[in-house]
């Protein structure tokens, strides 16, 4: 088979330039262009997130009009949640799975590559739309039919990207589960993997359980739009509330796919300067698991005003709230962990406190939303953006951040600059809930999403949201110096930078050699 | 790395494959679960006779006005209701008629789609027989009257005096 790649095969030179790039198979080199990748897409996310902002900085209509606000939107969406979040974690994965259970790399090299290579089109297309006859898709990033359905080219360009990345997506999730699986070190049994490879191995089961069935939705819309079918199209006997029941079976799970593996960097990080093991490392396992199970029976809590009889909104309304359950063992567990361990405070804890801290809010918010009679009222405000941007900037993203301060040591084989790293989070902590915290109030009286204009009452708050957000954005380019920097002449990191980190990786030398593990270490 | 570990690892990714493949026909299968849960569930159902209580009591104390509406959309027909409006007591049966006419020189099949004002209208609106509730076919020139029979719930809020139905034709891909 062609996918399979011989992991010795490969001990000879391999080419250089851009070539070594273009056809490497070496799960480091792969982690790192999905990392660069994503970044590059946060930066035309963060490019798009400030246009809006800057629109919504007054009210009235100054610098875009509303059509191209709502592509605005729309592509912020997409990119930030396909192109950005999901993708710098399989970039996490890449570099991180195999060094944790000590095996030589994926195990599919060659579709770990192409995996990888799919991104870049998907992105090039998603970005050009905005330059095609009648501009980008603009019905919002879960593109509900009518709106998608009519749309011209840019919302096929965007469906044909949501192939592309699902592609991707399915063929990087069975890797990660081939890998887990079978290629741990003789001795690692799976309650003794760390936590990150835990969650990771649920987000990669999530994927293709659900990327799929997103496939198979953007499919129905693309025949509905060109081929005469009828799925959603009420004029042909469709239903486009049947698209929105799709679309969230895949969409709800898709956000835990998101924070999964978050929970499973914090759950990495915190140990770490706290110098103590987990709290719980088991209840951690099964609150992961139960989370990603009742993640497939709340879809509907997005739809409590699509019109749905009482029981159904009951239901979706008990068991949204029942997630809050396992995720509270889990932020006990962090906490618990914490308590009386001798810490410290470096760039990556910081982050991760943060991130319980943060996330946390997002969490009662969500929880907020699940109650029926209130959603009815907050449904697509402003509340529902703050909600979500809690769990998504300050849990994924955050997470992320601590993930790359953690390990970069071991990538680069040196330092990044304290002092700025820890600029980088207090200016992104504050910042971030100068721009958030406020859109609650905004959301709570009454503001709609996805509007370019509002009325004056809610102008005072939209103004610090978007000085907040100017904030958060210019706060990200310190970030890209930090990192430039620490891998051109930041102070040579030692084997192990962290004095309790206890996974697998810190035994290997830093920067971690290309080939590592290539003789599996025994576990006790 | 063993081969043996290979050869797993195929079999692996050959039964991960597989099952994606069996996701996405279930994303496709999501479609008729919806139709199936919706018809048993009685939500969304645009294409069965209403059943209701027989000694349901006409309400003579109130007085409803109900507009009669008829559209076309993307059909060459003309589709018109023989009365614009009538006036019923909650409760009370009622017959009314509509027309549609195929102004074409082919055969054309339609369904019509029904839409209320108010839309809580539909909650108390008892439909026995309607032509929307199969789709209709019409040979060139041919004419054809359709009656609706209905009662309304004499449960409709109080403040309810007149209210309106209005039906669409859309047309149907031929050989649906
Ligand atoms: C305790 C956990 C959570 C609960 C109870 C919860 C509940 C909800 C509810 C009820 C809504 C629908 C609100 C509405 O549209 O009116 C919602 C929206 C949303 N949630 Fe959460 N949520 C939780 C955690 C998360 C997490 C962890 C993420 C992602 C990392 C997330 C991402 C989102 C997104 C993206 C939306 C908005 C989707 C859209 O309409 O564009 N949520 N949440
Ligand atoms: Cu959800």
């Amino acid at each position: 088979m062609a996918v399979v790649q011989d992991v010795h095969g490969h001990h000879d030179h391999h080419p250089s330039g851009i070539m070594r790039w273009v056809t490497t198979t070496n799960h480091k080199d792969i982690g790192t262009m999905y990392l660069w990748f994503s970044f590059a897409m946060f930066l035309v996310g963060g490019f798009l997130a400030m246009g809006i902002r800057a629109e919504l900085f007054m009210p009235g209509i100054q610098i875009l009009e509303p059509e191209l606000f709502n592509s605005f939107t729309t592509l912020h969406g997409l990119i930030m949640v396909f192109g950005a979040i999901m993708p710098a974690f399989v970039g996490l994965a890449n570099w991180q799975v195999p060094m944790m259970i000590g095996a030589p790399d994926m195990a599919f090299a060659r579709m770990n590559n192409w995996s990888f290579w799919l991104l870049p089109v998907a992105g090039a297309l998603l970005i050009s739309s905005f330059f095609v006859p009648g501009g980008a898709a603009a019905g919002g990033w879960t593109f509900y039919p009518p709106l998608s359905a009519q749309g011209g080219l840019g919302v096929d360009m965007m469906i044909f990207a949501i192939h592309i990345l699902g592609a991707s997506s399915i063929m990087g999730a069975i890797n990660i589960i081939t890998t887990i699986l079978n290629m741990r070190a003789p001795g690692m049994t799976l309650m003794k993997m760390p936590m990150f490879v835990w969650t990771w191995l649920i987000t990669a089961y999530l994927l293709v359980l659900v990327m799929p069935v997103l496939a198979g939705t953007v499919t129905m819309l693309l025949t509905d739009r060109h081929f005469g079918t009828s799925f959603f199209n009420a004029a042909g006997g469709g239903d486009p509330v049947l698209f929105q029941h799709v679309f969230w079976f895949f969409g709800h799970p898709e956000v835990y796919i998101m924070i999964l593996p978050a929970f499973g960097v914090v759950s990495e990080i915190i140990p770490t300067f706290s110098r103590k093991p987990l709290f719980g490392y088991s209840s951690m396992v099964y609150a992961t698991a139960s989370i990603a199970i009742l993640s497939c029976v709340v879809w509907a809590h997005h739809m409590f005003t699509a019109g749905m009889p009482a029981v159904g909104q009951l239901f979706f309304m008990y068991a949204t709230m029942l997630i809050a359950v396992p995720t509270g063992v889990k932020v006990f567990n962090w906490t618990a962990t914490m308590w009386r361990g001798s810490m410290t405070f470096e760039t990556p804890m910081l982050f991760s406190i943060g991130f319980v801290f943060l996330f946390v809010i997002g969490g009662f918010s969500g929880v907020v939303c699940a109650i029926v009679p209130i959603d009815i009222q907050v449904q697509d405000t402003y509340y529902v953006i703050a909600h979500f941007h809690y769990v998504l900037v300050s849990g994924a993203l955050f997470a992320i951040f601590a993930a790359v301060y953690y390990w970069l040591p071991k990538w680069a084989g040196r330092m990044y600059d304290e002092k700025l790293g820890k600029m980088h989070f207090w200016l992104s902590m504050i910042f971030f809930n100068v721009a958030f915290f406020v859109q609650h109030f905004l959301g709570l009286a009454g503001m709609p999403r996805r509007i370019p204009d509002y009325s004056l009452q809610f102008a005072d708050f939209n103004m610090i949201s978007s000085i907040g957000a100017f904030g958060f954005g210019l706060t990200q380019l310190l970030f890209l110096y930090i990192v430039i920097k620490c891998i051109r002449s930041g102070e040579k990191a030692t084997d192990k930078p962290w004095e309790g980190g206890s996974t697998l990786e810190w035994t290997l030398p830093s920067p971690a050699p290309y080939h590592s593990f290539e003789t599996p270490p025994v576990i006790k | 790395m063993t081969q043996s570990v290979t050869k797993i690892n195929v079999a692996m990714l050959k039964k991960l494959l597989v099952f994606s493949m069996i996701m996405f026909g279930f994303g496709y299968a999501l479609v008729p679960m919806y139709e199936k849960f919706c018809e048993v569930t009685g939500i969304n159902n645009l294409l069965q006779p209403d059943v209701v209580d027989k000694n349901i009591k006409v309400d003579m104390t109130r007085l409803i006005t109900i507009g009669l509406d008829a559209n076309v959309r993307g059909l060459p027909w003309q589709f018109k209701s023989l009365q614009s409006n009538v006036k019923i007591h909650p409760g009370e049966s009622i017959e009314v008629m509509y027309e549609i006419k195929n102004d074409s020189d082919r055969e054309v099949s339609g369904q019509a789609i029904p839409s209320y004002s108010p839309r809580f209208l539909e909650k108390y609106l008892k439909k026995f027989e309607c032509f929307c509730f199969t789709k209709q076919v019409l040979k060139p020139g041919e004419v054809r009257r359709m009656p609706v029979k209905f009662i309304i719930d004499p449960q409709i809020p109080v403040d309810v005096s007149a209210v309106t139905i209005s039906y669409t034709f859309f047309a149907l891909e031929p050989g649906k």
